[in-house]
């Protein structure tokens, strides 16, 4: 019902929209065609002539490469190598970093002495650090593992001590006014109130531990994916170089999605 | 159980907070303490709950708690400090988890205070998916499962609407009138504080000091007849007088100085 005490003006105008935007979607479509797009150019600029297949073989050839090495098994044997390698690495160093970063978390010594410490071997890349366990460890799985490790622990730490200074003190006064003894606020309150803190620190540490386990490998060692691609590379293998490659993105992918589902299930509360 | 202040002072660095309060809370007795904001209340409360070291004074109690009491002192909070990672269910039974109780019991204690506040239908449900009001509720179940002597409240229902406010505190009154606990109810609503206390502590702006305590003639049961309104209609506009000048200027003060 319109208010009839006022009549239209002849200078009545619509009030212009001014929301709307900011507001992008994903469509699957669209994806799926991007892909198809790029890799089409990329066939046919091979296929056509207009690059050499020794230095970018087709995304065909590739494919061809990586089921030749799937049906011959030395795809699995590489892959066993550098997963158990990021396996092991990973996990002490994710098993120390939690373990520290709650301490410099909790306690006053801790903090003063560990954030200098942490800030000062956070930045190196660690890779440069491989060399020197090398000469401690000698040649072998040592030397890689601890390279690992070390990358994954000051990730872990930085992210399980920023996660658990989150914690609201609120809740931690809560435990206190309850009689909760110190044990129990570290095991009820502050790990799990730290949880989103250190899992999405598990998404630096796992790239980290990715990086390091490729970059170990091509400084010394038999197998492993990144002496495979190495090796490919010496031997001028282009093909089955980018199969390696496409390896190592699919098993980054395959680590993102593993650590979505466990988030997804640990913060189910959110 | 009785608890009380001795000569309570406070100060954070060179903010002094609170000074000189003396008060006693006698058994069964229901304090109501308001105040402007930042006149240090919620200070004043966890330095009676031993969550906070006073400067100068103590918080004291006299005589033993009830046997079955597992937390004489017992908080419930303004912003409920729920785990947002336990349900209702799991929230109510943390402060039961390291006590000596079967499991049993402690289920049973568990049922028993989530129904004694209107939430077992909610038992398996996420903090998230509760309204504020809901959620003090939990609040308030997790307070009565460790059967306290004392209540310790800061401003318990500040956080909610005015319809929530109002259930929520008929609601309360009635499990206080049955359990006969004892209780600092921080407020800065006269309205609250005149229907639950039988007496009001009102402090100055900071640094708080003891400015009134004053006495509500009413029992609880009875304040909601018209007589009775009227009666505390005046009582509310004397106190808001007394307050009212002190607010304002409270209000303008910077709080970091
Ligand atoms: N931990 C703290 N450190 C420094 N200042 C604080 C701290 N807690 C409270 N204050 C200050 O003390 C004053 C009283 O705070 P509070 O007791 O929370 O007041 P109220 O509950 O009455 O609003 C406020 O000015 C507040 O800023
Ligand atoms: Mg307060």
């Amino acid at each position: 019902m319109s208010d009839p005490g006022v009549p239209p003006s002849p200078a009545r105008r619509t009030v212009p929209f001014r929301g709307g935007g900011f507001a992008p979607q994903s469509r699957s479509w669209i994806s799926w065609a991007t892909l198809v797009v790029v890799l089409g150019a990329w066939q046919g600029a091979v296929s056509g002539g207009l690059v050499s297949p020794i230095f970018l073989p087709s995304p065909w050839t590739i494919l061809l490469a990586l089921k030749s090495l799937i049906v011959s098994g030395e795809l699995w044997r590489h892959l066993a190598a550098s997963l158990s390698r990021i396996g092991l690495g990973w996990a002490l160093g994710t098993m120390a970093g939690i373990v520290v970063g709650v301490m410099m978390g909790l306690f006053t010594s801790f903090r003063s002495g560990g954030i200098p410490m942490v800030s000062a071997l956070y930045p190196i890349p660690k890779i440069a650090l491989l060399p020197l366990f090398i000469l401690w460890f000698g040649i072998g799985e040592t030397p890689k593992i601890v390279t690992i490790g070390f990358g994954v622990f000051f990730a872990t730490v930085i992210a399980t001590f920023t996660g658990v200074d989150g914690v609201p003190r609120s809740l931690i006064r809560m435990g206190q006014s309850f009689g909760m003894p110190m044990f129990g606020i570290v095991r009820k309150i502050l790990l799990p109130g730290a949880l989103p803190g250190i899992l999405a620190g598990f998404r630096i540490s796992a790239s980290t531990a990715l990086l390091l386990v490729v970059s170990a490998e091509m400084v010394g060692a038999q197998l492993g994916i990144g002496s495979f691609v190495l090796s490919a590379g010496n031997l001028m293998q282009t093909d089955q170089l980018l199969a390696g490659v496409a390896v190592l993105s699919v098993l980054g992918l395959m680590i993102g999605l593993l650590l979505s589902r466990l988030e997804k299930w640990l913060l189910r509360w959110r | 159980m009785e608890l009380s202040a001795e000569g309570i002072g406070h100060s954070f660095g060179a903010l002094e907070v609170l000074d000189g309060i003396d008060f006693r809370v006698a058994a069964g007795e229901i304090l109501a303490v308001i105040g402007p904001s930042g006149c240090g209340k919620s200070t004043l409360l966890s330095i009676l709950g031993g969550l906070l070291q006073p400067d100068k004074g103590r918080a004291a109690l006299d005589g033993a708690p009830p046997a079955d009491s597992l937390n004489p002192l017992t908080f419930v909070f303004q912003d409920f400090a729920l785990l947002p990672w336990r349900t209702v269910r799991g929230n109510v039974e943390l402060a039961l988890e390291h006590h000596r109780l079967s499991g049993p019991e402690r289920r049973e204690r568990v049922e028993a205070a989530l129904a004694a506040i209107g939430l077992a239908e909610f038992k398996d449900v996420y903090p998230k998916q509760l309204s504020g009001g809901m959620r003090q509720r939990v609040g308030i179940a997790r307070a009565l499962v460790v059967r306290p002597a004392i209540l310790l409240m800061d401003e318990p229902l500040s956080a909610l609407d005015a319809q929530t406010r109002e259930l929520l505190m008929e609601d309360f009154l009635d499990l206080w009138l049955d359990a006969k606990v004892s209780a600092v109810y921080v407020t800065h609503n006269l309205t609250e504080a005149l229907r639950l206390a039988d007496r009001i502590l009102v402090l100055s702006r900071r640094p708080g000091r003891i400015k009134e305590m004053v006495r509500v003639p009413i029992p609880q049961r009875e304040r909601t007849s018209l007589a009775a309104q009227a009666e505390l209609a005046a009582l509310s506009d004397t106190l808001w007088q007394s307050i009212k000048r002190e607010a304002q200027v409270a209000d303008r003060e910077m709080t970091d100085v």
